[in-house]
Order: C-alpha cells, then structure tokens, then sequence
C-alpha cells in the first residue's frame, strides 16, 4: 500500500505565511490563534458519543471483512516504546512485520514500526531497503515533551539523519492548557522543517488535553501548523484512542480538506485491541472523513497487540475455524503458555 | 463506489412465532371477535403476517364489561404493593423476550431493528419498571388528596411507537389501580397480541387488561362506551378533536397526546456537528414517523448554506433498507395510505415553490418507501411548514435572531416539542422560556425517558405522559 | 334634608379601562328579593356585554400575557396580596354590595368578604411555590439534565358562578392568573355588580390591565363565542351551574375546535352544580390552567 509518493506534502510551505493568511492576520500572534481556535465550533460530548456509539454497531459484509483486516494490517504503525527496548527487541518487531504471519505470506505488511529515535537504525537495518514498511521515530522528548526546543529539534534531526521515515512528535500540553498556542503552533512548525521529507505526525496526547473542544483546537492547531497527520496519543497516558477522539480528528481533518484543498491523516494510538474496535474505527473512518482516508497513507493505527487479533480473524476467515494464540507466531508472545 | 459494504445483517424471525389468525384479549383470554378479520402486513414486503380480528361495538362491550368486573371485584382491592408487583413481573417479562418484540415490531411497523431492539422495546420496558415502583407510593406522589383509580380507561394507541405507547398507557394506568381496554393502531396490532401473552405468562388477573383490535369504529365504540371513565389517545390531532367533541358534557376525562410541528433551531455558534446528527435524529428517527419529530429545521441565516451543505452530507450516508437488517437507519412508511400522504404534501411543497432535494438512495422494488427529503427555501405559509408530514421530510427556514425563531417556532397551532442548538447556555434557557411546547430538546433531540414528562401544548393535546405528573390524569382527588 | 347621593355606573372592565358594551345595552340590577317580594329594589344598571365585548377582552387578556407571564413569581404574589389589601380598604362598600346581591345578613356578607380577601392571600402565596411543589427534575437513565417546570396555559375564559357574586368568583379568578395566565370573565348574569367593584380592586392593586377582564350579561349569550373563540387557550365553565340558558356540554364540544383545557363544573351526569365556596381550596384550579414543560440538555466537559 505504501507509494513512493508516500513523503511529506508541502514541506517547503511556510506554515506561518499560510497561517496568517488563512487567519487573515498580518502578525501570527497567540491572540489571533486564540481567536481563531475559539471560533470553532463546540464539541456538545453527549452527542459526539452517541454518534461514535451508533457508528460502532454497523455490521460489515464478510467480503468487506476479508478487506478491512487486511487494510488495518496494512495500517497500523507496529510499535514499541519501552525504556527496555533492546535491538534484539526492535529486530524481532522489524521482522514480525517483514511477515506477520509465516502461516500465510498473503498477508499485508504493516504500514511502519515505530521506535525511539536510537533505534531507527537497527530498525532500518532489519527491515531494509525494498520492504515498504517505513521506520517511524517519536521524538521531541517523547513522551512527555518537557525539554528545550534545541533538544527536540536534535532530537528530531537524530532521527530523520538516521533513516526515519516519518517523525512522531508530541505538542506541549502545557504550553497548549496555558492558552499559548503560538509555542505550539512555533515548535511544530519549526519540528515540520527540521523534517525535511519524513512525515510528521503531531502526537495531541488527547487524554491530556480532556475536552473534545481541546481536541478539536488542537487538530486544527496542528495542521495549521504543518502536520502531515494528527495522532491521539502517545499511549503512555490514559485514556488513549478512543472513538468520539477519533471522530472529532476526522471532523477535523474533512472539514480542514474543505477549507484549504490539503489532505491530513489521522492515527489513533493506543487502547485499539481487537479487530471488532479497528473496523469500528474504519466505519468511522468512511462515515465521517470519507473513503479518501481509507489508506495507511491517511489512516494508521498506532498499536502493537492488534496486529495479532487481526491475525487471528484473518486466519478464521481463511480457515473458516477460530484460532488461537499458539497459531499466531510473535517475538514477544503476551501469553506465557 | 464505497470501499465498505455493509453486510445485509438481518435479526433472525425465528424468534417469532406468529399464528395465522388473531382473536380479541377480553378477560384474561383471546376470543373470536364478531366482526371482519384484517390483514396486518409487513410494509416492507406488503407480506401479510396475520389475520386479525375487528372488534365490534358487542365485543368492545365485553372488554369493558370484563375490566369493570375485574376492577370492582379484584384490581382495586388489591394492595398498591401487590400491583407493582404485577407490573414488575411484566417488565421483566419484557426484557426477557425483548428480542422476540423487537423484531415483531419491526416486521409489523416497518421500523429499523435497532430503533425496535435499541429504543421501543427497552423504553417500553422501562415504562413498567418505573411505574411498578409507584403503585404503593401514590400518596407520595404530590396528586392532591386521596388519590383513587377512576376505573376503567378505554385506551387507543397509534402506530408508529405500537409497543411503546402501549407501555405508555398501560403502565401508569395499572399503577394506579385502573384496569384498561386497549386498542392498538389497525396496521400495527401484533405485538400487542404479544403482549396480551405477556399478561398470561404474568398470571394478570383476568381483565385487568384486555386488548381489542380494530380501526376507527372500534376506537370510537370505546371512546363512546359509558362503562368508560377516562380515556388516553395518542395520534392525530384530527381524531383528538373529536374524541373531545364525543366526551363533552360527560364527566370522562381525557388525555389527549396529538400532532406536532417541532422546530428545530440551529444558531451560528451551535456545535455544528451535533447538531446535524440532531437534526437528522429528529427528522428520520423511526422514519419521521413521530409526533415530536423535528420537521421544520430553523437554521440562522447567517450559516444556513454550511449547515445544509454539512446535513445533505450526512444524509447522504443513511441508509433505507429492510427494517431487520442492522444496518438499516431508514425503514419502510407503515402503510401505503401514509405514504401516499407524504407524496401529496412533498408534492405540495415542489409546486409551492419550496427547493426538493433527496439522497436519491435505491429503493427496494416492494413495501413503503421514502427517500430521506429535505426542502430548502421553505417559508412559514408553505403547507410543507404547517402540516405535519409525518414522514421523512424536512423543511428548512431561515431566521436571523432569537426573537424570530421563538416567534416563527411559535407560529403553529401546534405545540409538542421544540429543538434548541447553542453552545450559549442563557440563550437556551431564554429560548426554553419562550418556546410553547411541551418538551424542549436543548443541544439533543428525540430523548425520551419513563421519569421525563411528555405532551403537549396547543393543539398537540393535553395532559403529560411519563414521571410523576403521568400520574395525574389516572387518579381523582379530593374528598 | 339629607344629601342627594352620587351613585355609581357600573360598566364593563376590558384592558385595564372600564367601556360601556360596545352595543351600548345595559340592564336592570335588582337585589335579591327579601321576604314575599317578587322582586328586589332596584340598584343599578349593568353593562351588558355582548360577544365583540368578549372579542375586544380576548385581545386585551392576549396582549397582556407575555407581561404578566413574564413576570416574576414575586411580583405576582406581591400584586395579588395588594388586591387583598385594597380590598380590605373597600370593605364597606363590598359588604353592602355582597348584602344587596345575595340577600345576606350583615355578619354573613362580613364572613363572605372576609373569605373572599383571605383567597387572595392563600392564592397570591402559591406564585412562588407552585413550580416547586408541582415540577423539580427527572432523574433521567441518561447523561442529561432534565427538568418539568408549569407554566401558564395562557388566555382562559371564565365562567363566574351565578350565585357567589364575590367569594365565589375571587375563587375561580385567583387561580387562574397567580400563574401567569390572563382571564377574561363572564359575571354572574343577576349579581354583577361585586364583580365591577373588584374590577375597581384589581385596577387599583396594580394588576396590569388586561390580566384580569371582567364582562357583565348573560352568559348564554357571550360564553359560546369565547368556547369557540380560538386565541382562547382555556375555559372555566364553573359557572355554567345555574346560568340560564347555558348548556356547559356544547360549550366543551365547541371548546375541542382549538383543544382548549376545559374545567368542567361541580356535579355529576350533565348536571352542574355550584360548589360551596366556602370549602378550604386545594391546588386544583390552579393546575387545570397550568403546562408543563419538560427541558433536557446533556450534561457533557
């Protein structure tokens, strides 16, 4: 699914040049931002709740099951971020998803593995050059980003100059919950050009930021800013992506396409388990944003057990029988049996 | 082409089992009626399901006759405690077989499953739980000094909410120590026959409830019954009317819950995509086919384009199909009469200049169906904003203040039900003040809840349905 | 030689102003006859009231209801004990009225004046307290706030009783308007002239005009016009009882035309009865002009 197209758009726009003229403003400053993020429209939570509750009870034909399993294989940003990741560690992930079921090389290949910035070159190695899963690195001081803008934008650099493909990069909160989006709009728009080609997905970490109304703010503060996608989370924070976040994102980003012709991509990550919750996400996904996002090139799933769930689906269709874990070969089984 | 297809994801029949031919529920038992059998039939097939008798003015007489008996000899002795006892048990019952109802529901009235297996069946269980809880608290209940049973309630049900309504009526009339006759809508009386089962398998004692089938002269043979004492109708203001007419100068009561032309009012800074989803609840829920419905959206004028370009999206997703499969969000119109109604006025509106539009979706090739229907350029003196349309239509006015909306949301005889968008809380709270309806959806739209109070204003009838004030018209008072 | 008295027209009270009938009749008041007279003395002449009599009050009643409804619960309260105070100030003048009318003792047309203030002060304390006692929220099985709150029907016509020229017709009006609704009343056809002198209260006691409509006639005559009329949202027909000519089930059934709420008379059958006025008052006649509407909004961060 991966195409060589497959880079950031835009790279050389100057975001703030853009930003001014979508705000209609001379002089980006936060009160412009600030107006302009308010103006929004609000998020009511019981209704947006309802709606991603009735979007999660459509039933999807089994022709379309074969294809959604596959697609969110195909989607999902296979990922380990553990203070004890160990090359061994990020080879075995690299090679799950090289084959993620040696049972049946029919199947897709994950979009990317996504690692910390010092394991971009073990990942790149073990993956190498032909295999169009990408190398995806969080960086600027994940996952917590408390650290100087010179540390992020090294941190960042690191990664790109190590082969990443794309950059997962996490917004203040802080800065954001302060009211000063100006920082947040500068820091990710200054991460976007220390980029270069790789993608940036901008990490929101929406349990964070608690109110849909801040999610909405920031996925459009985000984009404004640069970012190729918008990502829930960094997983390491509860509650991660849930479905009415997600919702509000492709809100966010159909109606960021109607405004300015650009098309942004969205990734929840973290807490999405079970195939029954990724094709969820995918109703969602054709429901609110639209088929155009149903492509790992606009929709990914940060995630790391789903991959063996959708697995095992796809086995019981294939088969026709259920499976189970002792079908499913992985490098770091999570059953000890 | 869309990259997902839904599965056609039907609820299994087999759940049901229906007889060929239906009786009258008169004393605890089904008898044969003495008038002509009719047909009830699945408005998404035109199938017939079952045969169904029409009760006489004779046979209504036995239903009365039989609730006065078991209202002297047994219901109004028993003990409030022992009567939510009773209803508990129907409640559970309910839940039990909610599955079985639900998709009879939705054979019968054409209605999307998960509307029947989401909305009716568990509300109109919930309509049992909590009016149980009452029987034996009816001097809590603020209704004036001792509060008593009138007797009998002759009863008559409409058919777009069939199980529904039926808890609607039936359950706090048992609570308080009434005993009922029944008569469900004339295209929908199949899971009131189920229900009469329910009494059975509950041990209800006999004629506590007795449910008779028919159209209109078995309604107005109740409405005209002199062993009646009180009455509660649900449906068209038309037939409202003149039940008031028949009862004047008696001393019946009545409650009377009737027509609706809810607007529905969107303001610029209403959040937006709720909003929609609101608009689309209120107007397609259950095939428009609601008393409450939203049929006339006021949107400010000022973002008009963007809220109709942002609805017609969304509309276009929805789905019309078989009322079992899962996936369905639009059923089947429940008769061919009311579809036909809904052309007439649909075909009013084109020739009145209103703008049609429509998700141009595919139809199935037998059984009522409509296209979800928007009409834009709709002003107040069109007929498509003054007559209840009861279908998948929805007109679309402009207002530019607060004033206007309340004063064009107002300009109606009727008076049911109002929708309010804002993210501005004092506004809705002046708007709510201004609004003469019964039940005002602020930020939300078609919520409805055992403990919430229903009715209308106006011509949309009088007396309240649901929590303690649904009490009230089940009682006297007084020395 | 004593002094010639100055004696008083008693005209009709429409939109706060006191008209004579549009149709310019008026009839002849008599007292209630004592002993084995036919006839009492003579006291006044009335207006009597014709049906655009009734039409011009439904305006006057319509277009104070936003004002009056829209006022607080305090004021209304505060402006129906005023009718009671001023009331109280016009005793003298009530009581020989009330004797005159209805042909009572001194000491019982005192009591029946008395009862009739004391009303307005039970009543006026029920405006701020009705929407508690009668509403409050819903604990709905949902994330919503949701709360049933009565309002005022609207404009009621009302029938005053035939035989309670005071009491009984501070009895059916009170009720209605210490919610918010607005009235228009069809007196007693023979005992008017009480009701023209509490018109002169209720002008006095700050009740804006038009809340509180008074026509003198026959009821036969106005009372269809208002069961019909269909800017009326309710009708009191309380005081069908005794009024002649007046059939109080053709008054319901024209009153379905526009589903008026209708308050029926005291009695049983077709019979309607006039009720002992004097009974303590419960929360019934308020209620039967009163809405209730239910609000829900979610409740949501």
């Amino acid at each position: 699914m991966s195409t060589p197209t497959d880079t950031a758009v835009g790279a050389s726009v100057d975001a703030t040049a853009r930003a001014r003229d979508l705000l209609g403003v001379s002089r980006l400053t936060n009160q412009a931002l600030t107006t302009w993020l308010h103006g929004l429209p609000g998020v009511d939570q019981v209704g947006c709740e309802a709606r991603a509750a009735s979007l999660g009870t459509r039933s999807i034909k089994t022709t379309s099951k074969q294809w959604a399993i596959d697609t969110a294989i195909s989607m999902i940003d296979l990922t380990t971020l553990e203070g004890a990741d160990t090359p061994g560690r990020v080879r075995g992930l690299a090679a799950k998803a090289l084959v993620p079921d040696p049972s049946d090389l029919s199947t897709p290949r994950p979009a990317a593995v996504c690692v910390y910035g010092d394991m971009v070159t073990t990942a790149k190695q073990a993956l190498g050059p032909d295999s169009g899963v990408k190398v995806a690195a969080v960086a600027t001081a994940f996952p917590s980003g408390r650290a100087s803008m010179a540390v992020k934008l090294a941190d960042t650099r690191d990664a790109v100059k190590a082969g990443a493909d794309e950059i997962d990069m996490v917004i203040d909160r802080g800065a954001f919950l302060a009211g000063d989006y100006l920082t947040v709009f500068n820091q990710i728009a200054e991460v976007k050009k220390a980029c270069g080609d790789a993608r940036l997905k901008v990490i929101m970490e929406t349990g964070e930021l608690v109110t849909y109304d801040n999610v909405r703010r920031a996925s459009w503060l985000s984009m404004l800013a640069g970012g190729d996608f918008i990502k829930t989370s960094t997983g390491k924070v509860q509650p991660a992506a849930t479905l009415p976040v997600t919702l509000i994102m492709l809100e966010a980003v159909r109606d960021w396409r109607d405004l300015t012709g650009d098309q942004v991509g969205v990734k929840p990550a973290g807490g999405i388990k079970t195939s029954k919750d990724a094709i969820k996400f995918l109703v969602t996904v054709s429901e609110v944003a639209g088929d155009d996002w149903l492509d790992n090139r606009w929709f990914r799933f940060g995630a790391s057990s789903l991959l063996n769930d959708l697995l095992l689906q796809r086995q019981r269709l294939t088969t026709g029988a259920y499976s189970g874990a002792s079908y499913i070969a992985d490098d770091s089984p999570s059953t000890a049996y | 082409m869309p990259k997902f297809e839904y599965a056609p994801a039907p609820e299994s029949t087999s759940v049901v089992d229906l007889e060929t031919s239906y009786g009258l529920f008169i004393n605890g038992e089904f008898v044969d009626g003495h008038g002509e059998s009719f047909k009830s039939i699945s408005p998404s097939s035109e199938e017939v399901l079952a045969e169904v008798s029409e009760a006489t003015d004779a046979d209504v007489d036995a239903a009365v006759k039989a609730a006065r008996t078991a209202y002297t000899r047994v219901w109004s002795r028993m003990s409030g405690a022992d009567r939510g006892k009773y209803l508990y048990r129907i409640a559970r019952i309910l839940q039990e077989r909610a599955r079985e109802f639900a998709v009879l529901e939705s054979l019968d009235n054409g209605k999307p499953i998960k509307e029947s297996r989401d909305v009716d069946i568990p509300l109109a269980a919930a309509h049992f739980f909590y009016n149980a809880g009452w029987a034996d608290k009816l001097e809590y209940a603020s209704l004036g000094a001792n509060p008593r049973p009138h007797g009998v309630v002759g009863q008559v049900i409409p058919w777009n909410f069939p199980l529904l309504m039926l808890s609607w009526k039936i359950a706090p009339a048992l609570a308080t120590g009434n005993t009922v006759v029944l008569k469900p809508a004339e295209t929908t009386p199949l899971t009131a026959l189920l229900f009469a089962e329910v009494c059975q398998q509950a041990d209800l004692p006999p004629g506590v409830v007795n449910i008779v089938t028919g159209a209109g002269a078995t309604g107005q043979a109740i409405v005209d019954h002199p062993g009646i004492d009180k009455l509660a109708f649900t449906g068209s203001t038309g037939v409202g009317k003149m039940i008031a007419r028949s009862i004047a100068g008696t001393r019946k009561k009545a409650t009377l819950e009737l027509g609706g032309k809810a607007a529905n009012i969107v303001f610029d800074d209403a959040p937006i995509d709720q909003a929609v989803e609101g608009i689309v609840n209120g107007i397609f829920f259950n095939q428009g086919h609601v008393c409450c419905a939203g049929s006339r959206l006021l949107v400010q004028e000022s973002v008009a384009d963007e809220v109709t370009r942002r609805l017609k999206r969304r509309i276009g997703t929805l789905r019309v199909g078989d009322p079992l499969d899962k996936n369905t969000d639009i059923g089947a119109i429940n008769s061919r009469a009311q579809l036909d109604r809904i052309i007439a006025l649909t075909e009013a509106g084109e020739s009145e200049g209103a703008e049609r539009w429509d998700n141009g979706c595919e139809l199935p090739s037998s059984g009522f169906w409509f296209r979800p229907t928007v009409f834009t350029g709709v002003t107040q003196t069109h007929r498509i904003a003054q007559e209840e349309i009861f279908g998948p239509v929805l007109s679309v006015l402009t207002f530019r203040t607060p004033q206007e909306a309340v004063a064009k949301a107002n300009n109606t005889p009727y008076g049911l039900s109002a929708g309010i968008w804002t993210e501005k809380g004092s506004r809705i709270l002046w708007m709510a003040d201004q609004l003469k309806a019964g039940v005002v959806w602020a930020n939300t739209f078609n919520k409805f809840d055992p403990t919430s109070p229903f009715g209308g204003y106006k011509e949309s009838g009088y007396g309240r349905e649901g929590g303690r004030h649904g009490l009230e018209p089940y009682v006297r008072t007084g020395a | 030689m004593a002094r010639l008295d100055v004696k008083k027209t008693y005209k009709l009270y429409i939109g706060g102003k006191f008209p004579r009938s549009e149709s310019g009749r008026s009839y002849e008041v008599y007292a209630a006859a004592k002993g084995k007279a036919q006839k009492g003395t003579f006291l006044a002449n009335a207006a009597q009231g014709s049906r655009k009599d009734a039409r011009d009050a439904v305006v006057a009643a319509r277009a104070a209801l936003p004002g009056w409804a829209g006022a607080t619960a305090y004021n209304r309260g505060q402006v129906l004990y005023r009718v009671a105070e001023v009331m109280e100030s016009r005793r003298p003048q009530l009581v020989q009225e009330v004797r005159d009318a209805e042909g009572l003792t001194a000491a019982a047309a005192n009591s029946v004046v008395s009862q009739a203030i004391d009303r307005w002060v039970w009543y006026a304390g029920w405006s701020d307290k009705f929407v508690q006692v009668l509403g409050g929220l819903n604990p709905v099985a949902g994330p919503y706030f949701n709360i049933s709150a009565a309002e005022p029907t609207g404009v009621v016509a009302v029938l005053a009783p035939q035989e309670s020229s005071l009491l009984g017709l501070v009895s059916v009006i009170a009720p209605v308007i210490v919610s918010g609704n607005t009235c228009v009343v069809v007196t007693s056809a023979e005992r008017p002239l009480p009701a023209i002198t509490l018109a002169e209260c209720l002008a006095t006691s700050d009740v804006p005009g038009g809340v509180v409509n008074i026509i003198t006639g026959r009821a036969a005559e106005i009372a269809p016009w208002l069961a019909s009329h269909r800017d009326v949202n309710a009708i009191d027909l309380s005081g069908a009882a005794g009024a002649d000519g007046v059939d109080w089930g053709a008054l319901e059934e024209a009153s379905a035309d526009n589903l008026k709420r209708v308050l029926r008379p005291a009695g049983t059958g077709t019979a309607a009865v006039e009720p002992d006025w004097t009974d303590t008052p419960d929360l019934s006649r308020l209620q039967a002009f009163l809405e209730t509407k239910t609000v829900w909004h979610p409740k949501g961060r």
